[in-house]
This record gives C-alpha cells, structure tokens and sequence, in this order.
C-alpha cells in the first residue's frame, strides 16, 4: 500500500550526459550537476526526496566556484521561520475579495475560493485576513543549467542554455509527475533560496545562458515572480521560457505572453475525461491558452506525454493532430514523449517505441510539420527536417546539437523558411 | 525521540504493511466492531457547560467526559475506560485542530482533560503529544508549542516533518507527518464540529488531513473519495483508536474558519470509536441547525459530504454510516 518513489527503486533513469530516460528528458530535475557530492554520502538508501535534499545544498552552493557563477549563499532551509520570511510573501496580482475574508483567485481556471489563513490547490497562495498572496515570489526551490532542448523547446536557439529554476506548487496534480517532490509539497516542505528578480537575471548572465526557464515545477503558480524575473532579464538582454501545463487564465496569460519570450505546453491528452482523471486539471482552458499564446506570437512547442492505455488512442492522436494544425498551424512543433512509470502511475510500462511510432506517423499524414519523439535518445525523430526538401537542419543527439544547416532561419538547401526562434 | 525519529524506511514500510493488514481486520469490519455489536456513538451533552459566564467550566467538562467515555466502554469508571484506549509505554498523540484560532478549535481545555485522565491511567506525560498541522495553527488556537521531553510535548508537523516516502491508497499519495508515523504508538482525534465550505463538514475523517503533506490536493468533489482514502492509509488507521469531537462551540456555516455568527454554543462532546457514525451523526447534528435558521441542506447547496458514504463503502469499511447499525447514546 505505501510505495516508495522510482529513485528508490534504482531505476537507472538518470546519467550525466543528458541522455537520460523518464520523464526526466522533458525537464525533470537534473542529478547529474550533484552526482559527486551524491556519491560521497554513506548510505545508501537515500530516497528520492531525501536525495533531493542532501543534494541541493552542494548544488545550490558548492556550485558557485565550480558550475554556476554569482550564486547566492542557500538561505536557511525548511521550516516555519523560512515560511514567515515576508520576502517571499507579495500580493498576489490575480484574485477578486470576497465577504467574509474569502478570496477566489483568478490565476488559473480552477478559481479557488480561499478561507482565511488557508491555501488553494497549487498550495503556495495564501488568504491572510481576506487577501492573498503568493509565498513563492524569489522562493527558488530548484535551479539548473540546462540545454534549452532539454525543455524541450527545439525551434528556440538552438544549442543553447538555458538558466532554469522552479518553485514549490503547482496546480494540477499528474500522476505521472516526476517533480512531485516539489510540485505537490508546501514551500515549508522542501529547501529554498532568496533569489530575487534581479539576482536570478544577473546569475544567468554570468553564467552564459542567453535564456532563463521556469520549470520544474509549474511556473503558473509562480506568476508574480515569473513576470518580474523577466523583465529583470530582458534589462540584461536575457530571454525567458515558460514550461507550463498551460492551465491558466486568459487575463494573466494575456500579460505573461507581453513578457516571455517562448512557452512549451505540455499538453498531456486530448480528452477531458483524461484531464480529470489522470490529471486533475481541464482541457478545455488549456487548449484555449494554447491558442492565445499563439495568437499573441509567443514562440510555442507543444509535448504530448504518451502514457500507455490512457491516451494512445489513434482516434486521439488524429484529433491533437487535426486540432493542432486547425487552430495553431502545422508549423508548431509538437514532440510525442515517453513515458516511464512515475509518482502515482507505477501500474503502468512504459511506452512501447511502436506506440510513439504510430502517433508520429498519424501526426505527419495530418499535416504538421515537425513531429518529434521525446525521452527517446539516438532516435531519428529528435532532429528537426526540412517540411520541403526533408533534409535535415537540425541534427540532435539527446539535447546536444550536432549539427545545424539553417541560414537566417531558412533550410540551407532549398531556402524554405523553418518556423521557429534561431537567433 | 532522535532515535525514533532515526527508524529507516524498511521500518517505516514494514509498520505500514502490519498496518495493512489489521486494518483490513477479520470480514471487512472495522476492528472495534464483531458482526453483533452496533456502533456507538456518545452524545454527552451538559447545557451548564458554561457556568455563568462564557468559558467552559473544567470540572463540568471533565465529568461530562468521564460520562461519554464509561458510556462507550460501557464502565462502571472513567479510568477503566481510559485503560482499554492506550497502555502505560504507548505514545499517545492527541490530534487537534486548531486552524481556525480560538473560536471553533478544539479547546485547551478539553484537551487537559483528556491528559489528565491519560495520566491518571498510566501514561506518564512525556509520553502524552498533541500535535496539529503547524505550529502557527497550535499557537493560534492556544496551545502552547512545547518540545521538552520530560514534560507533555505539543508541536506542529513542521517541528518534525513529513515521511520521505509517498504512503498511497486509491485517489491518494501523501507523505505521512512523522509525528504520527514515528512518534506516536495511538492517537485520540480531538476535531471540532464544524461546516467546511468545500468539504461540506469537518470532524473526525476531516481532521487526519492534519496529518498529510498535501491536503490542499485533496479537495476537489467535496473531498470524496479524498477524505476517505486518507483514513485509509494503514497508519492512520491503524493508529487512530478513539475520536473526541468537540462540540462545545459548534459552527454549522461559514466554515473551516471562524465566524461567530453562524457558531452555537452545543455543549457537547461527540464519542465514537467509529470516525465513520460520528461524522454521520455530527452531520446530521449541524443539518439540523441550518434547518433551525433556515438555511438549505449541504445536499440542496452541492456540499454533501459523500466521503463519509465512501469511507463505509466495501472498498474502505471505516465504519458505519447506516442509522440502524449506530446506536447513538446521549448521556
């Protein structure tokens, strides 16, 4: 009845050249960068959680003269002291009073309406005496460096890094998630740093990432502080991506998409019943962010985990597909993943290769454009082909590019314009 | 208690498996049930609960206590009662709520009592806890935190954490507070008649969300089968031997947090070994004074608590929620 997490197991999902299995490939949380203060523990039965937290002091820290330039000092960890920190506490930007000191957030379409003194779903949003706030603004629980591939964003430089940070929360709860210890924990309940706007942006600088990324977890929850770190960044010249579940409001997305520069949606079935299910979340807003996002002419790349059973459908498939390529374009890039059995879905094998296969087969007789198989290493279907000539212009091994032949954003072979971010 | 603390995760999971299986019990029924016996569910009620003036009065809350406890053991004392809860070399944790600050958390005072009477059978008072969510919520409903070990200990999740490992059963996985898990050998649950505004009410059932990582997750569709499958993890059930629902101040709207105008002063205390009848009967308690004021029905307002129908269902077998199997007994 109690199952312990995947870590535990031993499962060799993860190694330190980026061609890791699991969810991992699609931005989970890297081991690699503590791999060495890792194997300097005694024990050996550290789990996943326990892994996470021996391991982010060395990442957090150690790293700063070795990996990761300009870090700050790891403010004191968990605890009811780090809760009450005010500098992570600020008004949140979207949510309406209500009588009675209740307040209904208006961030993401599930509008929870809040007691006093409780939280809603994400759990990082706090009614205090009838208004609300984010607990997470600057509250950095996880922070990487990752190749911007690895989002996976592969039309958005190309080969570049990418700064990547999360917090706490999130408001959906997968039960796929690879990142539940953070994505479904308390800020209290897991290891932060004081990371503010302008600190996050300068680190990424000196670090040579062109990009920050929120991530991890579900940046949605951390709005306020994503908006902020943007602007912080675009001051320096620094762009920002989004790796969101897409659940959220129009009206925040609306100005979110005025300060970012790229968003992938993990767009994680096409039915409401799986949204439910599976995801406790709906389809039915995502979809319509997706749209926004994209009339608003913010860089977009879609991820469709591919979980056995559950959303493998050639019905399902054709539909995304057709869906796609009607509302957003076959231009959109859209990357079929794999999935490894994770958090609250063990039950399940990962996906068959001929499943992935299938769905990308059906993804192309559509119509779209660059169709791309996920969490899959050496596969074909991680390089990016010319829709014309069908040539490759971005050869990719894992997330490291081997090689490029586009020119101003066009095939270098016959001139046809490649959709995408490339400078 | 650092070396409690210390107990590895094979430890953890073998508790759980033993867990596992007594909880199932023998034909599906709970533990304190045989297949004759009707649940009980103790109404202690005293309308001079309050002496003159607004504060309980402990002595009468004491023997009001003393009443609903030889009720449910069916005891000719009150001490003898406390003897088949816990033995002297149990921890015995007292789940509290006191989310809602002072005005419908469960009393200080009832909880003296109840470590007056724990002592008084053998539990000395280090090896008394009472424990709740935060810190910030024991605080604000007047307890005061206390960490000493020689003495009643009264501390937040956030003092010792939560389990490393996700603890599952159906619709939930949460990480245990380790106060419950590696600390306490039983618990007392002491939750507050209340109404929830999401959960439709808030007792005995309700109250184990104190003892999860993640509540806030677990919401959705008025807390069913949420609710339900908390209680289900084996060390709550297993864990858990006796609920004392304060109903001194009860609130039967405008819940979880305080609001004085929809509290009433119940003057009672709800006794159950059956989280299941008691949460029935509250509800049925709290229903009755919304039709009083004339307000609608949890049902007619979407706000039923099912979970209490799930958490007696053949799946889960927490309890009873049928009237003709609960014997409620007012004293």
């Amino acid at each position: 009845m109690t199952k312990s997490s995947n870590a535990r197991k031993g499962e060799a999902n993860f190694s330190s050249d980026d061609t890791r299995r699991g969810q991992g490939a699609n931005d989970a949380l890297p081991r690699d960068s503590v791999l060495a203060s890792l194997s300097r523990l005694e024990a050996t039965e550290h789990d996943r959680r326990a892994f996470l937290k021996l391991a982010s002091v060395p990442c957090l820290t150690a790293c700063v003269g070795s990996c990761m330039a300009g870090w700050p000092s790891l403010a004191q960890g968990a605890g009811s002291a780090a809760a009450e920190d005010s500098r992570f506490i600020v008004e949140a930007q979207f949510y309406e009073k209500l009588p009675y000191k209740k307040t209904r957030c208006k961030l993401c379409p599930r509008e929870c309406v809040i007691d006093d003194r409780e939280r809603g779903y994400c759990g990082v949003r706090e009614n205090r005496g009838g208004s609300y706030y984010t607990l997470v603004h600057s509250r950095v629980c996880a922070a990487h460096i990752d190749p911007i591939e690895k989002k996976p964003l592969f039309h958005f430089s190309p080969g570049s890094l990418a700064f990547s940070v999360a917090t706490a929360g999130c408001n959906v709860n997968c039960k796929f998630c690879q990142n539940w210890d953070i994505s479904q924990s308390r800020p209290e309940q897991v290891r932060n740093t004081y990371l503010p706007p302008k600190d996050l942006a300068s680190v990424a600088q000196q670090n040579h990432c062109p990009a920050i990324a929120y991530t991890y977890s579900e940046p949605v929850v951390f709005y306020e502080y994503m908006r902020d770190a943007a602007e912080a960044g675009h001051a320096l010249g620094i762009k920002s991506v989004v790796v969101s579940g897409g659940f959220i409001q129009q009206e925040p997305l609306k100005k979110l998409c005025q300060s970012v520069d790229a968003i992938k949606v993990d767009l994680k079935a096409f039915s409401e019943k799986y949204y439910k299910e599976v995801v406790n979340g709906e389809l039915k807003p995502v979809l319509e962010a997706i749209v926004t996002m994209r009339k608003l002419g913010v860089w977009t790349e879609l991820v469709y985990l591919v979980v056995p059973t559950l959303n493998d459908s050639d019905a399902e498939f054709r539909a995304l597909a057709q869906w796609i390529k009607s509302n957003l374009g076959a231009e959109v890039p859209l990357h079929f993943s794999r999935f490894y059995p994770q958090y609250l879905l063990n039950n399940l094998p990962p996906t068959p290769m001929e499943t992935l296969e299938r769905a990308k087969a059906i993804a192309d007789a559509e119509g779209l454009h660059y169709v791309y198989l996920g969490n899959t290493p050496g596969n074909a279907a991680e390089n990016t082909y010319c829709p014309k000539c069908r040539r490759i212009v971005v050869e990719r091994i894992g997330f490291t590019v081997k090689e490029m032949h586009l020119r101003k954003g066009k095939c270098e072979y016959c001139q046809q314009p490649i959709a995408g971010v490339w400078q | 208690m650092r070396q409690r603390l210390e107990s590895n995760r094979r430890e953890f999971l073998k508790k759980c498996a033993a867990g596992a299986m007594l909880a199932g019990g023998t034909h599906g029924l709970p533990a304190f049930l045989t297949a004759q016996e009707k649940t009980k569910v103790v109404n202690a009620h005293e309308p001079l609960l309050r002496g003159a003036g607004a504060s309980l009065d402990s002595g009468r809350l004491l023997k009001m206590l003393d009443r609903a406890m030889q009720a449910l053991y069916a005891t000719d004392s009150p001490l003898e009662a406390w003897k088949k809860v816990a033995k002297p070399g149990e921890v015995v944790g007292l789940k509290v709520n006191g989310l809602a600050g002072r005005g419908i958390s469960t009393s200080v005072l009832l909880a003296e009592v109840v470590c007056a009477r724990l002592q008084e059978a053998g539990i000395p008072q280090k090896d008394i806890i009472i424990w709740d969510r935060l810190n910030a919520d024991l605080e604000s409903a007047g307890f005061r935190n206390a960490t000493r070990q020689d003495r009643i200990r009264c501390l937040g999740n956030d003092t010792l954490g939560y389990e490393e490992e996700l603890a599952i059963y159906g619709s939930v996985g949460s990480c245990l507070a380790r106060t419950l898990t590696q600390v306490c050998d039983a618990v007392i649950n002491l939750p507050v008649l209340k109404d929830h505004g999401i959960a439709g009410v808030t007792m005995a059932l309700k109250n184990m969300f104190g003892a999860i990582h993640n509540p806030n997750k677990y919401h959705l569709n008025v807390g069913d089968p949420y609710v339900a499958d908390v209680n289900m993890l084996p060390p709550i059930r297993q864990k858990v031997r006796l609920h004392i629902c304060d109903a001194t101040t009860a609130q039967y709207e405008g819940g979880p947090s305080y609001m004085p105008q929809w509290t009433w002063p119940c003057n009672s205390l709800l006794v159950s070994r059956d989280p299941v009848a008691l949460d029935f009967v509250g509800w049925q308690m709290l229903e009755q004074k919304r039709a009083e004021k004339g307000m609608k029905s949890l049902r007619a307002l979407g706000r039923a608590p099912d979970y209490i129908a799930t958490a007696a269902d053949a799946n889960h077998r927490l309890g009873t929620n049928d009237p003709s199997q609960i014997e409620k007994v007012g004293v």
